[in-house]
């Protein structure tokens, strides 16, 4: 018993073989047919992936070739100009920078105050708070050009009637991807466990205390990486700014929340539409400057949520 | 100091093998008999004469309902000063809800409802001038799942003084909190490091400290071995018996032997069905002194349950 050794008789011999036959039978290929399939669909799914990237390979690469000889240091530092030769980015980046500086300074406050009373204050399965929810999430979805126009209407002209000035344009693009920080804040507060407030409370803490000390630092990475996702949202927004009085031929630099303005965007979209060749190269060289700068605010987010996000 | 630190840690060591050892035992298949279960004499506390014992706690027909639906029903009780009082029974019981009405952590649940009266030193808890967070001041808890803060092991002892005003030498409060939550000899050298680095059992014993920290009157544990292995468990029962000088406990356990082993007093709750089952809610069956609980118990179903033959 238990020594099992080559097999006795003949018989045995033969249902051994047998059997072994079988399984190795069932280790063997799959059938033709199932790996044609399996072969048809992985390529089929690494297509469409192939035909996404091509499409952005293509339109990277051809905007370096064309943008490519314009791309120096000139074209940082000088101003507009009706000449293509001296015509530079600068007025456009300072005035972006007053944009996306104000916008942050609004949706911070804002869209961690409005995620952190949905979240923690207000009765998750309240009426009120789905209703709130859904419309969060339909505002993100809501066309820019639509935000552009409500800030003409209202923030431009009366009542608030500021004028075609630097505030107007970042109010109306913290309005705009104000649902995104919302709902990328609550994401990040719902992450921190509820074991962290029970303890905090227990411990006779305030519900304010719990907040402020426990769990909004452990949610400020996720935070921070919505509002740097929200901020690039804003840098390459066009469509808002058309009705909202951004000059696209400025011929100072933006110094101030009341100053006119461009931005980055739109001195691309001015440039674009010039008929000298040599905008069109300015437009290139531009696009690439706008594109290194939200690639760097991406993955400057990614390396945040990576780095710092608490593992429970 | 130091030597008679050394002498607890080895006698906590010898307890948590102890411990080990009797659960391996159950393990044994010549061993077909249910583990018995020994009531430490050193432990059983003065629990005879209870006339003269201070009562921390007083539950008068105290009932808990979730969006309607019963959890508890019908508890009294008196839980006295300065002794371990466990709650056992089947799982749904109703054991951790009928704890967590003690400190007033279902106030956090919008759809919890607590009837009946709970007084504490003779004050009802759930009067109307009690301010929750007050309450959870005076009546600590440590939870099923060690949940440190993520923060340094120092920060997470320091964050119920600091939210509290406490006034004194903040490290002199933690590093007696870390003693009394015999941590400290293990977390002197590391007090700036997170407290995420720390075994389970170190974890468990660092919400205790942080617990202590804010000097409260009673401490509610709820499971607080669940999830942690024999030799911790030991030593976090060795903790209860040095705490129960200074503090109440109340303990809500899974486990019949730590019931035995730690508490003066013992409830048994089971779980009730309504006719037609919709409904499931806990009722106390037997409380009394844990010696008579687990020797000799009124209620045949008490019997069954901590002999083994049911739950």
């Amino acid at each position: 018993m238990g020594d099992l050794g080559e097999p006795r008789t003949a018989r045995a011999s033969i249902a051994v073989a047998g059997a072994r036959g079988v399984t190795a039978a069932m280790l063997s290929d799959q059938p033709r047919k199932d790996v044609a399939r399996n072969t048809i669909f992985a390529s089929l799914l690494f297509l469409a992936v192939a035909a996404a990237l091509a499409g952005l390979g293509f339109l990277i690469g051809d905007t370096l070739i064309e943008g490519a000889p314009r791309l120096n240091i000139e074209l940082l530092t000088n101003g507009t100009s009706a000449l293509p030769q001296n015509a530079g980015l600068r007025s456009a980046i300072i005035g972006t920078v007053w944009i996306i500086s104000f916008v942050a300074l609004f949706i911070v406050p804002l869209g961690v105050g409005a995620a952190l009373f949905l979240e923690e204050y207000a009765a998750t399965d309240s009426r009120l708070a789905r209703l709130v929810e859904v419309n969060i999430q339909n505002l993100a979805a809501v066309p820019s050009i639509i935000y552009g126009l409500l800030g003409l209407a209202f923030i431009a002209r009366a009542p608030l009637n500021l004028g075609f000035v630097v505030l107007t344009a970042s109010i109306t693009l913290a309005l705009l991807v104000l649902p995104i920080v919302i709902l990328v804040a609550r994401e990040a507060l719902r992450s921190v466990p509820p074991s962290i407030r029970e303890g905090s409370l227990a411990l006779g803490a305030t519900q304010w205390q719990t907040i402020r000390r426990q769990v909004l630092p452990a949610a400020i990475p996720g935070i921070a990486t919505g509002v740097i996702l929200a901020l690039s949202r804003a840098i390459g927004e066009t469509a808002p700014l058309i009705p909202l009085g951004a000059a696209t031929f400025v011929t100072f630099d933006p110094s101030g929340p009341f100053s006119g303005y461009t931005a980055l965007p739109l001195q691309i979209f001015d440039w674009v539409k010039q008929p000298q060749p040599e905008f069109q190269v300015l437009a290139a060289a531009g696009i690439i400057v706008m594109l290194a700068l939200l690639i760097a605010m991406n993955s400057f987010a990614i390396w945040l949520r990576n780095h710092y996000e608490q593992r429970w | 100091m130091s030597e008679v630190e050394a002498v607890t840690e080895e006698d906590s060591m010898s307890e948590a093998d102890a411990s080990a050892g009797e659960r391996a035992q159950s393990a044994d298949p010549s061993r077909d008999a249910p583990p018995s279960i020994a009531v430490r004499p050193a432990f059983r506390g003065d629990v005879g004469d209870l006339s003269r014992k201070e009562k921390v706690f007083e539950l008068q027909d105290i009932s808990v309902a979730y969006g309607g639906k019963p959890a508890v029903k019908d508890v009294s009780m008196e839980i006295y000063k300065k002794q371990v009082t466990a709650l056992i029974g089947p799982s749904g019981c109703g054991k951790s809800t009928l704890i967590r009405t003690m400190n007033r952590m279902n106030d956090l649940v919008p759809s919890a409802a607590v009837t009946g009266k709970l007084l504490y030193h003779g004050e009802d808890l759930y009067g109307p001038t009690v301010d929750p967070v007050q309450v959870r001041k005076l009546i600590g808890m440590v939870f099923q799942k060690p949940n440190p803060f993520p923060k340094s092991i120092y920060e997470n002892v320091a964050f119920g003084p600091k939210v509290l005003g406490r006034k004194g030498n903040l490290d002199e409060v933690v590093e007696g909190a870390l003693r009394r939550a015999a941590l400290w000899d293990e977390a002197k050298d590391r007090l700036d490091s997170n407290a995420f680095g720390m075994s389970g059992g170190q974890q468990q014993r660092l919400c205790i400290a942080r617990c202590l920290a804010v000097e409260p009157d009673v401490i509610l544990m709820d499971e607080p071995c669940s999830a942690l292995d024999p030799i911790s468990t030991g030593r976090i029962e060795d903790l209860m018996m040095e705490l129960k000088e200074d503090f109440s406990i109340v303990i809500v356990t899974h486990n019949m032997q730590q019931a035995a082993r730690v508490s003066d007093r013992t409830a048994f709750l089971m779980v009730e069905l309504d006719g037609d089952e919709q409904d499931r809610w806990g009722r106390i069956i037997e409380y009394d002194a844990t010696q008579k609980i687990f020797t000799n118990p009124t209620d045949p179903r008490t019997e069954d349950y901590v002999s083994g033959k049911v739950g």
